[in-house]
């Protein structure tokens, strides 16, 4: 610790801090625009000029360290003309043009300007003028505002891991852009609006919509990824009109992903469901809640007097909140049904019954930055993880070693250590050659079902490479959790991790994916999954915030389940366009941000949240539909008052974390490395703008990048062998579910392999994600 | 797409650096694009960043950074005067007006028939034969009178 | 005054052409302080010390004592290090290095070598200015030679010692004559000067430990091997030792490279240089651009060294001499060199960013009678915004012209102002600017 005084006053500091960071802890506020605490230190914009002692100019704070005796003036005269002279340059050129500006009330320079800058301009040349750039449809661009921090440059570069931004010219043409013509298409990109400290990068969505100081601000939770990213929902006459990080360094840390931060669109989207509605002689008729309640209570009833409770099942999408699933399988189970699920796009379900507990990340989210060694097994990182890829990225740029498992080669931003591609049917294969070597380099004892495995040097690198760390982690990835072999790879994975001491985890798909194990909306003994619910017909189904045809794994065999079926009530925000054509009700519900409830994240952690608008229209709080039709149906335990009764009895309590009912272990998992795979194989992701049914209706969301349309991805050799030409519309089928799509050309594939998205109209006519799959050549 | 012997001249470069530090030869293979294209199209940058394994905006960071990469095309003579005040108190302003006048274009124009772009260049490091001009780059031409333009413009458009 | 030239030695300008490569530095005598070195198995600390005793100040601009800047790499260091050359000479005024280059390159060369033997270094670059190519192309056929003949490269001379080299050209950007520029711009990126600390000696190159000297600072260094330190700076003036290349420019008879020893007066040089060409001098910037100018009665009584011009109020700087005489209007030779940091700025600082374009703005009204009499005043302020203000020192350079000028040519500045046209005739500047080749030079391409 070192001994330094700010303005008079002393205090102690760790070597290494700078003296921006020391007056931080001290609560000393020096003005600042180019320095930020995630990026690398740029010393350029100047405006955190102090006054140190014997030195003869004055000093950088952000770029300065600290030694020991310094004594620092931040409000001395050297100081405060240092800075207020840094503050007539940045002005010289700016337009002021703050009443048509969108950074007005939340601008750094307009506030610091107003301490620092003199009254009149001095500066009586031509002012510059910077044209703009398109840098897509999230982020708006006012270039002539523009001060050069770079924040922006250095986020693309260092955090988002791709310099898709850059400091063009020199001298006082220097300008931010992106190569030229190139929009800014990071799942990240949204980022740079907040690091912006003046009015040159804004919210496109947003643009004009209002002003800073109009809005309320609401804290929540994101209801997308398994992250749980804090946010803060700014409101303005019921109305969400924007949403920005809250600040968690264990989870989100400052960021958001583009999901998370422009999904809000969608909560005001013309598809909203505002009443009820119910279904007779094949028309669709809007009704009072009563009346839907009613017969959804009468349906349900009659349907288990006729035919048994068993022959009613629930799905619910895993981003419903823990109240609202807790309260539906209560409901199911109440009515004699264990028929509940949550895990919609899963096919292997062999694991359940042999596991210890709820699976999960088997650590703590900010635990990952300090791993020395990661294994990353069939995961789309990037996109179904933006901000748990963010910190793999600083991690390997730390020194940590990352390697990949998984059956396509995209650009993931990570410096990978090693890398291994196989098609679906030979990840266990591939995983299982990782374990045998990393028991042979450890000298245990190899597993004798896959004591015949050969190993590749690819394997034994990433097994050498996690041998030889003192502390690694294994993370298995959406992938892996909708894989046909789910219950292998589980296994190999945790027979990996006791090898080499290591912790193992899932990335957890849903922002609720660990709150639907905790609240039970998962099958326990007896009860159906969701695969069973759709491949032996049920009479009635209870449909929760799910999109059943995109959000299954075998959309063709949902549609065709649920068609034929007597009663299926959707409660759904929306208006869901397949759902007019299965379903017999449609209850609006609330999204997350029109009600209270919890989401449990990945490393098990209970966030609640409040609604931050009133429920649009007629739309009601799943938990209290629930809750009446407990009511109705004339079931005990329904009579909680508020979701925090439900949360309570769901948790017992008010835990900060679940941690006891978290286990990835799982005994008795038979291992079956074969593979039965004949023909194609389809590699299905679930690209990051459909994933959920928000996002898919986010229309800025949806003119990005990321929301192109699917299309038929092959290697060349396989585009050869199927006789298909590059580019050429082609029909794609699975069973009797055909898609015509575009062939498209992408090495980083296996071989025989056909990848192709799921979770897109487009594709909802195919089959199951992982599976066979066909192509009439062209 | 470059050509083998540019990129064989790009690997040559290469060569000097450290094996993960191929960046270092960012500025070499731009010139030699330039050289070989007679401009640094965004295809040729991007064809170097790629080749070199650096970002696109990286290389356009470089390409648009230093003075003498041409990102618009340029006559097929471009001749740099040196103006700064060393060159000037020895002539440097008179040859460019006399180059000015001559090609009938100003500073940062072409002629008509694509021969000749004029620039203004800023201190050589060669201050001391000024008055000077720097012919596509690489030629370095000191002591130029009039007469010595002249012949030089002469034997440029043989 | 018998002047021992030791850097340009055996050089005479008109036909050193012809004697640039291995075979003509042979037979005066060159590599012999490397070959003594590595004979005599002298020891590193042993080479930093003989530097040090000589006082041999960086000729880079700074005057930083080259001994002890060697001293400051880190002696076990497992990585790699580096040693680079500055030949980024762009500094208005500046052309020495380029004469070191054509005439002299394996001077440079055997300077390099034994510096990377002081300090355990491995590889080496020369960065070479953008605009002239000749002498990136000549330095590759030296270090060819060089190579050939075991100088550089792999156990050079049979001993254990290691030693790349490999030159790196610019491609236009004053800026990266800046040290921490010039990393930036050999790894590949702008040229945009690092803030520091770290300093290179920790945190240089890719990040690795790195000496920067300018080319004229490594040639000096063999013949302090041969000779001693204590010979070298006894050829010049305590704390000042050997000699320096000047770079005269201007209204001199013979403009060109003089190597005199540090001290020498200054009415001394501008004899060597053939005199005044027409007129009366009027003023010098004694050190570059970047040195603040002098009238010609304080220079006339000034001594050639780092000292006597520091206590003039300027600064030797790289030794480049612009002289100007009185056909010379002060206020357009600022506006031209206030252009000149203008167009250099490398824009990553605000005050310097902003600032230059300020200054170059202002000048430039007032050269074109738009002056206004709160000019001169503003100057000085914004300047002083600047000053110390910025990551390197080229705010601090764009700076100095403006305060110098307009302080000791305040009444030519003040006349421009109040009557929009210069004290000078135009004709008289026309005349006094115009095109003069050097007696027994010819044009060449
Ligand atoms: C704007 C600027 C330009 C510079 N240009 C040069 C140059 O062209 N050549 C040079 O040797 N040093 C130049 N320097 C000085 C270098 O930063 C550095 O101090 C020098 O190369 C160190 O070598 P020395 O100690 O041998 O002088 C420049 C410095 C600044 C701030
Ligand atoms: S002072 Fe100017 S040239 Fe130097 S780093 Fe700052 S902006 Fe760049
Ligand atoms: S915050 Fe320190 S220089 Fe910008």
């Amino acid at each position: 610790m070192l001994d330094i005084e700010i303005d008079g006053k002393p205090m102690q500091v760790a070597e290494g801090s700078t003296i921006l960071d020391a007056a931080y802890k001290q609560g000393t506020y020096i003005p600042h625009f180019c320095y930020h605490k995630k990026l690398s230190i740029a010393a350029s914009c100047r405006m955190c000029l102090v006054q140190v002692e014997k030195a003869p100019k004055p000093m950088p704070a952000c770029a300065t360290p600290v030694t020991n005796g310094m004594k620092v003036q931040t409000h001395s005269e050297l100081a405060v003309n240092a800075q207020k002279g840094v503050m007539e340059f940045l002005l010289v050129n700016h337009p002021l043009d703050c009443p048509v500006c969108d950074q007005g009330g939340e601008c750094q320079l307009q506030d610091i300007s107003v301490g620092y800058g003199g009254g009149t301009s001095r500066y009586q040349e031509e002012k510059r003028v910077v044209a703009n750039k398109d840098f897509g449809p999230l982020v708006n661009t006012d270039m002539t505002r523009c001060i050069n921090c770079t924040r922006c440059v250095r986020f693309t570069q260092e955090i988002a891991g791709k310099m898709e931004l850059g400091q063009a010219n020199r001298g006082e043409h220097a300008e931010i852009m992106s190569f030229i013509g190139q929009t800014v298409d990071s799942e990240l990109s949204g980022n740079i609006i907040d690091l912006c400290p003046v009015g040159a990068l804004t919210s496109k969505p947003f643009r004009y919509s209002a002003r800073s100081w109009e809005l309320s601000r609401r804290k929540s939770i994101s209801p997308h990824d398994g992250l749980g990213s804090n946010l803060i929902v700014q409101t303005k006459h019921e109305r969400v009109m924007r949403v920005l990080p809250l600040d968690n360094d264990s989870i989100n840390e400052c960021w958001l992903s583009d999901k998370d931060r422009f999904s809000y669109e969608a909560l005001n989207s013309a598809t909203r469901l505002t009443k009820p509605m119910l279904k007779h002689d094949g028309k669709w008729h809007e009704v009072e809640w009563q009346q839907a309640l009613d017969y959804v209570a009468h349906a349900f009833k009659d349907i288990a007097k006729n035919h048994g409770a068993a022959a009613l099942g629930a799905l619910a999408a895993p981003h419903a909140t823990l109240e609202e699933l807790f309260l539906m399988q209560k409901l199911l189970r109440g009515l004699g049904s264990g028929n509940v699920d949550t895990r919609l796009r899963q096919s292997d379900f062999s694991l359940d019954g042999k596991r210890s507990g709820a699976p999960w990340l088997g650590m703590k989210i900010a635990e990952i930055n300090t791993l020395d060694r990661v294994l990353v097994v069939g995961s789309f990182l990037r996109k179904d993880h933006p901000l748990i890829a963010q910190r793999l990225r600083q991690a390997a740029k730390r020194g940590s070693q990352v390697s990949l498992i998984h059956s396509t080669d995209d650009e993931i931003l990570v410096k990978l250590f090693a890398k291994a591609i196989a098609a679906p049917s030979q990840l266990p294969v591939l995983l299982a050659q990782v374990v045998k070597s990393a028991a042979e380099q450890k000298a245990v004892g190899v597993d004798a079902n896959i004591a015949s495995v050969s190993v590749t040097p690819e394997a034994q690198k990433i097994a050498a490479s996690l041998v030889s760390g003192a502390n690694s982690g294994i993370f298995l990835g959406n992938f892996v959790q909708q894989h046909p072999q789910a219950a292998t790879l589980h296994a190999l994975a945790q027979q990996l991790a006791s090898i080499i001491g290591a912790k193992f985890g899932y990335l957890g798909e849903a922002a609720n994916s660990v709150g639907a194990y905790v609240a039970h909306a998962v099958p326990l003994a007896g009860g159906l999954n969701s695969a069973q619910m759709l491949a032996e017909p049920l009479k009635g189904y209870l449909i929760l915030q799910a999109e059943s045809e995109l959000d299954s794994a075998n959309p063709q065999l949902a549609m065709a389940t649920l068609k034929q079926a007597a009663t299926v009530v959707v409660m759904s925000p929306f208006k869901l366009p397949a759902a007019l054509d299965y379903a017999d009700v449609l209850l609006p519900v609330a999204p997350f941000s029109e009600t209270s409830g919890s989401y449990i994240n990945t490393e098990g952690r209970v966030q609640s949240f409040n609604a931050v608008v009133k429920p649009f229209a007629e739309t009601r709080p799943a938990w209290k539909v629930l809750r009446v039709l407990g009511n109705l149906l004339g079931l005990p335990g329904f009579e909680q008052n508020s979701s925090e009764e439900v949360r309570a009895e769901a948790l017992s309590g008010k835990p900060e974390f679940v941690a006891d009912q978290l286990n990835n272990q799982a005994q008795g998992v038979v291992l079956t490395l074969s593979s039965t795979s004949q023909g194609t194989e389809r590699i299905a992701d679930v690209p990051i703008h459909f994933a959920d049914a928000l996002v898919r209706r986010a229309p800025s969301l949806q003119q990005s990048r990321d929301a192109a349309l699917p299309a038929a991805r092959m290697n060349a050799v396989t585009l050869a062998k199927l006789g298909v030409t590059q580019g050429r519309q082609i029909k794609v089928k699975q069973g009797a579910g055909v898609a015509v799509l575009a062939a498209v050309l992408d090495a980083g594939l296996p071989d025989n392999c056909i990848r192709v998205a799921a979770a897109h109209p487009l594709t909802a006519s195919l089959g199951a994600m992982q599976g066979t799959i066909t192509v009439e050549a062209n | 797409m470059l050509s083998q012997d540019t990129l064989k001249k790009i690997d040559h470069e290469v060569a000097k650096y450290p094996a993960d530090q191929k960046q270092s030869a960012v500025m070499a293979a731009l010139a030699h694009a330039q050289d070989e294209k007679g401009w640094l199209a965004q295809e040729t940058i991007a064809c170097v960043a790629e080749y070199l394994g650096m970002a696109p905006m990286a290389a356009y960071e470089v390409a648009s950074f230093y003075n003498m990469y041409d990102l618009a095309p340029v006559g097929k003579h471009k001749l740099t005067v040196c103006t700064n005040l060393p060159c000037a108190l020895s002539g440097g302003v008179h040859v460019a007006d006399y180059l000015k006048q001559k090609l009938g274009i100003d500073f940062n124009e072409t002629t008509p028939d694509g021969m000749f772009t004029l620039k203004e260049g800023e201190c050589m490091g060669v201050c001391g034969d000024a008055p000077v001009l720097l012919m596509n780059n690489k030629r370095m031409c000191s002591y130029m009178t009039p007469e010595a333009i002249d012949k030089l413009l002469d034997e440029l458009k043989s | 005054m018998s002047i021992q030239p030791i850097l340009l030695a055996g050089l005479d300008a008109s036909t050193a052409d012809r004697t640039w490569r291995l075979a003509d530095y042979m037979q005066r005598g060159g590599y012999a302080a490397l070959k003594k070195i590595l004979a005599e198995n002298i020891s590193p600390e042993a080479v930093i010390n003989e530097v040090k005793k000589s006082s041999l100040r960086g000729r880079g601009g700074a005057g930083f004592p080259a001994g002890l800047k060697w001293s400051f790499m880190p002696r076990n260091y497992s990585g790699a290090k580096y040693l680079v050359c500055n030949t980024d000479e762009g500094e208005p005024g500046t052309f020495k290095d380029r004469d070191l280059m054509r005439f002299n390159p394996h001077q440079v060369i055997e300077g390099m070598a034994i510096a990377a033997y002081a300090m355990g270094v491995e590889c080496g670059y020369n960065y070479i200015h953008g605009e002239v190519w000749d002498l990136y192309t000549r330095f590759e056929e030296a270090l060819a030679e060089a190579r050939a003949a075991g100088f550089i490269g792999q156990k050079i001379l049979g001993s254990n010692f290691n030693f790349e080299l490999f030159a790196h050209h610019g491609w236009g950007a004053y800026i990266c004559g800046e040290e921490t520029g010039l990393l930036e711009s050999i790894e590949g990126k702008k040229g945009q000067p690092r803030y520091k600390p770290p300093f290179p000696a920790s945190y240089g190159l890719y990040g690795k430990p790195t000496t920067i000297n300018n080319t004229e600072t490594f040639a000096a260094v063999p013949w302090i091997i041969l000779n001693g330190g204590e010979k070298y700076l006894e050829l010049g003036k305590p704390n000042n030792g050997g000699t320096k290349l000047f770079s005269v420019s201007g209204h001199v008879v013979k403009p060109g490279v003089y190597e005199v020893p540090m001290g020498t007066p200054f009415p001394v040089l501008l004899e060597m240089c053939g005199g005044m060409r027409n007129g009366k001098l009027k003023a010098v910037i004694p050190g570059g651009s970047s040195a603040p100018v002098l009238p010609a009665d304080i220079i006339m009584d000034c001594t050639l060294d780092y000292d006597s011009i520091a206590k003039a109020g300027s600064m030797l700087g790289s030794g480049a001499v612009i002289v100007m005489d009185e056909s010379v209007c002060m206020v357009k030779a600022l506006e031209r060199l206030s252009y000149f940091y203008f167009e250099e700025s490398c824009g990553q600082c605000t005050p310097c960013r902003e600032g230059t374009g300020w200054l170059y703005r202002v000048v430039h009204r007032i050269e074109h009678g738009q002056g206004r009499p709160e000019d001169l005043d503003l100057l000085n302020s914004v300047t002083e915004n600047i000053m110390g203000r910025t990551i390197c020192a080229l705010g601090d350079a764009a700076a100095l012209p403006v305060r110098s000028f307009t302080k000791h040519f305040k009444s030519e500045f003040e006349y421009h102002i109040e009557n929009k046209k210069c004290m000078v005739p135009p004709e008289v500047q026309r005349e006094g600017s115009n095109i003069y080749v050097t007696p027994n030079r010819v044009p060449s391409c």
